[in-house]
């Protein structure tokens, strides 16, 4: 099959969902003929125009509220924020507004927007354009979050953000742009709340999220030859949480490392830890492990990065302490 | 309103030199940097102040030592006019641990406290109400110091900018929100990101002086500057100023500037605000040619002293990682 990027599949993803339903539009920063800051909707607005591909001041509470309003009016917006770290200026508008909106007029609207955002560190950018925030979201009722990791599931889980209903947060990782992997070229959608086991392991389980998967799959690969079996789980989607692939690899496994690249109080490891313990506690056989970041902002310096962001060493080390 | 009276009347000739030499330091530390981003040898992004010397050198000369100022993403030049050391600031681009941050900041997050440089800042209109707040402090305290305030035009459409500069006018805060608009947020140019002429017209709405000045004549921004102190340190409150400059370079490291002309960024670099200015020092006898290539290479060898230092400071060590997240 085709092979094309992370980022192209997202864009195929846009084009393939803008010609199918007209009411589908984009709007961001510099998103125009600037293509986006990581160059994603690059191209779209020489095919669909600025009308539909629209360039915003620097406004994300306007952005994302705005996306809202016309969602709520019975448009389909993707908005696109530049960096993830920015929800938080939208802050007032999805987590009071966008979530709530259904529930408080008691089912009578419907809130279909998509609002993208690049994620996470490892590019030297720093506490303010680095951060693992989707977590945040996960703990909001009436949002879906969805963080792929490969390019097939970004355009097959952005279709479906799209048709869905719901807002539907979509967690991009910067690192993956570029990732190149097999995506069918016609239109397909991948149901929002199913994971997937991207390698079956029979000694431990790896739940990891986003492009920790791949670090964790990369560990699985040389632990394999070590004669370690390890069954790599994504969740795919955050919210609604894919329980019952969790708790069925754990009861199989008997062994559960959590990765995420968020900050481990509170974080989103812990939430996927909770759910094995109710759902698979007589099956464990040894303390359930997180590997997270550490509780501190993001640093900016090379080495104190790299000391900050999961890897496959403390992935690799984790393993083995279930092991033990 | 418009200024453009000269302030010449009032800047003694070692003050105007010392203007030009902080200039010249900003667009050879910039200089530098841009080669080391290029190189890979800085990491993260960085947002150069070639072009807009004027703006950050003529406002920190009308202030005093112990006021504040706020800076932005494009803050390597605001550092410089507030008094910042060079080695430390290259240093912290480098990641180093003898940086202003000690190395956890980088080119966005370069501030300098002591200096009363409450720092650059990630996130777009992320020191107005930081800016703000300084003042209400100094206002508080009644200690007669004033804050500088410095955004770009982009910022100005972040709703924190409504509510910072109203809070400011309604409470009379020592403070002056200086808008460098230097005609882009990134691909976005001014004409697109507004209805409006000037940004300084949004004063009217705060019922605060609006003012208009070029931003790359620095004794133009002096002036206005000097201006607006007077009437903070007066307790007659803020006023917002409008600079009105230009980036040279694109907006960050990898940017083709597919939105604008080649034409257009010769037009404003005739406008360079240090040729400009040796220009009429050298027209008013203030300098000469040789005295403005002697300032040049000695600026220059300074740079390269600040290189050599970062480059020879050692990283963080790995347990820094968990220090300072409380204090
Ligand atoms: C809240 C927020 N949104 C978006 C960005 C990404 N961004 C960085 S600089 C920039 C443009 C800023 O334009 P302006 O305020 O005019 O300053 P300039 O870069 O022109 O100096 C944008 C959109 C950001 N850093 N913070
Ligand atoms: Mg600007």
């Amino acid at each position: 099959m085709r092979e094309i990027t992370y980022s192209e599949a997202i864009r195929e993803a846009l084009r393939q969902e803008m010609k199918r339903d007209e009411r589908v539009f984009l709007m961001g920063e510099d998103i125009g003929p600037f293509g986006g800051s990581f160059g994603v909707t690059r191209g779209l607005i020489d095919e669909f125009g600025k009308d539909r591909v629209r360039d915003t001041p620097i406004s994300e509470a306007a952005i994302a509220g705005a996306a809202t309003g016309a969602a709520v009016a019975g448009m389909r917006p993707v908005a696109e924020i530049m960096f993830s770290d920015f929800t938080t200026i939208a802050m007032d508008q999805l987590v009071n507004q966008t979530a709530k909106i259904r529930y408080q007029f008691g089912g009578k609207a419907r809130v279909p927007m998509v609002l993208r955002t690049p994620t996470g560190a490892g590019t030297g950018a720093a506490a303010q354009h680095s951060q693992t925030v989707y977590n945040w979201f996960v703990h909001v009722p009436g949002l879906i979050v969805v963080a792929p990791s490969t390019p097939r599931d970004a355009k097959g889980f952005l279709i479906s953000a799209i048709r869905n209903d719901n807002p539907v947060l979509f967690f991009e990782h910067k690192l993956l742009y570029s990732f190149k992997g097999e995506v069918p070229e016609e239109e397909y959608t991948i149901p929002l709340g199913v994971g997937e086991v991207k390698r079956e392991g029979k000694d431990v389980t790896v739940f990891a999220t986003s492009i920790m998967v791949h670090k964790a799959l990369k560990v699985a690969e040389e632990l394999d030859e070590e004669g370690i079996s390890v069954e790599v789980v994504d969740p795919r989607t955050l919210k609604p949480l894919d329980e019952e692939i969790l708790i069925q690899s754990v009861r199989k496994t008997s062994r559960l490392v959590v990765v995420d690249e968020g900050p481990r109080s509170g974080g989103f490891a812990a939430e996927a830890v909770a759910i094995a313990v109710e759902g698979a506690f007589d099956y464990l056989d040894a303390p359930v492990q997180r590997v997270a970041a550490p509780d501190t902002p993001v640093p900016y310096s090379l080495p104190l990065e790299k000391a900050y962001i999961p890897d496959e060493g403390k992935i690799r080390a984790a393993i083995q302490r279930t092991l033990k | 309103m418009a200024v453009t009276k000269p302030a010449e009347k009032t800047l003694t000739r070692e003050k105007k030199l010392e203007m030009l030499r902080t200039m010249l330091k900003i667009r050879h530390f910039e200089s530098r940097v841009d080669e080391f981003f290029q190189r890979g040898m800085v990491r993260g992004t960085t947002h150069l102040y070639i072009g807009e010397e004027a703006t950050a050198t003529g406002a920190c000369a009308a202030i005093e030592p112990t006021d504040y100022i706020t800076s932005t993403h494009r803050g390597h030049g605001h550092c410089i006019a507030k008094g910042g050391e060079l080695p430390k600031m290259m240093a912290e681009l480098f990641g180093k641990e003898t940086g202003y941050c000690r190395g956890k900041g980088g080119s966005m997050h370069i501030a300098d406290v002591d200096a009363g440089n409450l720092g650059a800042n990630g996130v777009v209109g992320g020191g107005l109400a930081i800016a703000t707040g300084a003042a209400l402090a100094c206002a508080m305290r009644k200690d007669g110091r004033v804050v500088l305030c410095f955004f770009g035009d982009g910022a100005t459409n972040q709703g924190v900018f409504h509510e910072a500069v109203n809070l400011a006018s309604v409470w009379k805060l020592p403070i002056i929100y200086i808008c460098e608009n230097n005609q882009y947020a990134i691909s976005t140019s001014v004409k697109t990101a507004f209805n409006i002429e000037n940004i300084a017209d949004r004063s009217v709405s705060y019922g605060i002086p609006g003012v208009i000045v070029d931003g790359n004549d620095v004794t133009s921004v002096y002036d206005a500057v000097s201006e607006a102190v007077k009437r903070c340190r007066q307790g007659e409150g803020p006023t917002l100023i409008e600079c009105k400059t230009y980036r040279w370079r694109g907006h960050s490291k990898s940017d083709i500037q597919i939105y604008r002309t080649k034409e257009e960024v010769e037009e404003w670099k005739k406008k360079c605000p240090i040729q400009r200015f040796k220009k009429r020092l050298i027209q008013e006898n203030l300098l000469t040619e040789e005295e403005f290539e002697a300032m040049d290479k000695e600026v220059e060898e300074a740079v390269e002293e600040a290189v050599k230092f970062a480059l020879d400071s050692p990283y963080p060590e790995e347990e820094e990682l968990f220090e300072d997240v409380y204090a």
